[in-house]
């Protein structure tokens, strides 16, 4: 049975004005915007089917390339669509107004699609890096049979949590888990799937959690979201596909701050971890604020759309908050250091 | 704890990639003289503007100029490939040089990056004409010395896809050894049972031995010592 946090994730969904792109306007007048409404766990090019009747016969003739952007900026089809909300729009916008093209893809700057089937191959994609990381290995999705597969991605498509949660169990993903998880789960009567790879798990000294970090850096503080300046390009966001690796240990928590932390040290200065070391938090970020203005600062985590507090504990938000390619998705916005 | 000098399971820290990365440029240098230098790519990134404690990055060898041979013609199945010519190096010819079918140069760029999901290092690349307009995987194949590619394409062991670079915001091809740490560990069985574990300086070099070959960069043997 899932749980409430994970539904509510699996029920985001973000309303979308879709405006065709007036060079793709054939048509005289110009066809009004599209509505829908897009699932924040799906991706763009799932939403083409709905969208496309609306502008079929203002479109010239030829074939179709499809692509999005947002105030100029081409949007990357294979990250979530909640995750690009939350990151180029600092100021949420509802409806949240994109541009469609129709033609003149930007093979350049995006890699392309050609089709649902990228889209799933992306996802899968990304699910088994997320198995290797969480498990050590993908064998589990590797063996998992075609039609499970195709299930599986059908659930995650369709937005069915139900079916979902049947599937994923077939996927062993090893559960995370640290001192605060554990104690947790100890005292609700609510578990997650994958106890059966717990005991093997457990063995395992260093834990790792697939994580993908977007960060917005900016150079002056701000007062408010609306006043963060727009994204030109996506040079200027940092991307990180890089995994939070912890030692489990006894009486060990870790919150979010000291993941991301941990992720970005540039942010904790002369704090930062010794090289060799697994990269594990356990202390206090609170000393010298002097120190930190100097050393940038974290303004805003969003994940889900929510922005986060920093102190919530980490493995609460990773096994309630993941995506279903079991990736918890950042989007930061800091303030950069001062030299 | 794994300081980052050896090689476990066949992987790689992001340390140890550091040092394995430098010491296969140096070697390179060294011994594979017909073709230019590996660089080496530091991540100081750009929107987060104090440097890293730990460098880290990545090996860039770029504007490599490929003139394929005619299909019926040389037995040797290295890749043609002409050298740029700079100011500080001779040119060194070796090859016969032979326009493509499209009668036109293309040119490649390949860069080794470290994965920290799987701790291996993976081999982008990209090709594009002296204009600049990216070649497609059909071009390309027609470059790379074909026995080489059926033969890697069809193994498990490897596959061709399109991504995009981790760090550079544009599509690449990146190669991807599903098993890589597991011939890595087969390639190190030799070193433990002549009594020493693979050294992680090495590791790049051995790593390459294979991979080079899908995109017919071929490394000479002394590299391997």
């Amino acid at each position: 049975m899932a749980n409430e946090a994970v539904k509510y994730v699996w029920e985001g969904a973000i309303p979308l004005q879709i405006h065709l792109h007036k060079s793709d306007v054939a048509s005289h007048p110009a066809p009004p915007p599209a509505l829908v409404l897009a699932p924040r766990i799906g991706y763009l090019p799932l939403l083409i089917p709905h969208i496309k009747p609306y502008f079929k016969d203002s479109l010239p003739p030829g074939e179709d390339s499809i692509w999005f952007d947002y105030k100029g900026v081409p949007l990357k089809w294979y990250i979530p669509t909640g995750v690009l909300f939350d990151l180029l729009c600092a100021e949420p916008e509802r409806p949240w107004n994109l541009t469609i093209h129709f033609r003149g893809y930007p093979s350049n700057i995006l890699i392309p699609c050609e089709g649902e089937d990228f889209v799933k191959w992306n996802f899968v994609n990304s699910l088994k890096e997320a198995q290797y990381i969480i498990n050590g290995n993908c064998k589990n999705v590797m063996n998992m049979s075609q039609s499970d597969q195709e299930d599986l991605w059908t659930s995650v498509m369709n937005g069915d949590l139900d079916a979902y949660t049947k599937l994923s169990p077939k996927l062993k993903m090893a559960t995370i888990e640290d001192d605060f998880s554990r104690k947790a789960s100890l005292s609700s009567p609510q578990s997650r799937q994958g106890a059966t790879e717990m005991d093997v798990a457990g063995q395992v000294k260093t834990a790792r959690v697939p994580v993908r970090l977007y960060v917005r850096s900016i150079n002056q503080d701000f007062e408010n979201l609306e006043d963060v300046p727009e994204i030109d390009t996506w040079d200027d966001i940092s991307y990180l596909n890089r995994p939070f690796e912890f030692l489990r240990e006894e009486g060990k928590c870790f919150t979010l701050r000291n993941a991301i932390e941990s992720l970005l040290p540039e942010f904790i200065g002369d704090k930062a971890q010794t090289s060799g070391e697994e990269r594990s938090k356990d202390d206090d970020t609170e000393e010298a604020d002097g120190l930190l203005r100097e050393m940038g600062e974290i303004k805003l985590a969003r994940i889900q759309g929510i922005e986060m507090k920093l102190e919530i504990p980490f493995s609460w938000v990773v096994n309630n908050l993941m995506n279903p390619e079991f990736y918890l998705h950042i989007s930061v916005l800091v303030k950069a250091p001062q030299r | 704890m794994n300081s980052g000098r050896e090689v476990i399971d066949g992987r790689l820290t992001v340390e140890g990639f550091s040092v394995a990365a430098r010491a296969f440029a140096d070697k390179w240098k060294t011994h594979n003289q017909s073709l230019p230098p590996w660089s080496w790519v530091p991540l100081i990134n750009r929107t987060l503007l104090l440097s890293n404690q730990q460098e880290e990055g990545y090996l860039s060898l770029e504007n490599i100029l490929i003139l394929s041979s005619l299909e019926e013609s040389t037995e040797d199945e290295s890749l043609n490939v002409a050298t740029e010519c700079s100011e500080k190096e001779e040119p060194v010819d070796h090859t016969i040089l032979v326009q493509n079918q499209e009668n036109e140069a293309h040119y490649y760029d390949f860069h080794i990056v470290y994965s920290a999901s799987y701790k291996v290092p993976v081999l982008y690349f990209r090709g594009y004409c002296s204009g600049g307009q990216p070649l497609s995987l059909d071009v390309i194949k027609k470059d790379l010395p074909s026995c080489s590619v059926s033969l890697l394409l069809q193994s498990k062991w490897t596959f061709i896809t399109q991504e995009e670079h981790p760090y550079l915001n544009r599509p690449w091809f990146k190669l991807h050894p599903c098993g890589t740490e597991d011939w890595i560990k087969l390639l190190s069985q030799s070193s433990i049972s002549a009594g020493c574990q693979m050294p992680v300086e090495l590791y790049l070099v051995s790593w390459f031995s294979v991979v080079g070959q899908v995109v017919g960069l071929r490394i000479p043997l002394e590299m391997l010592n």
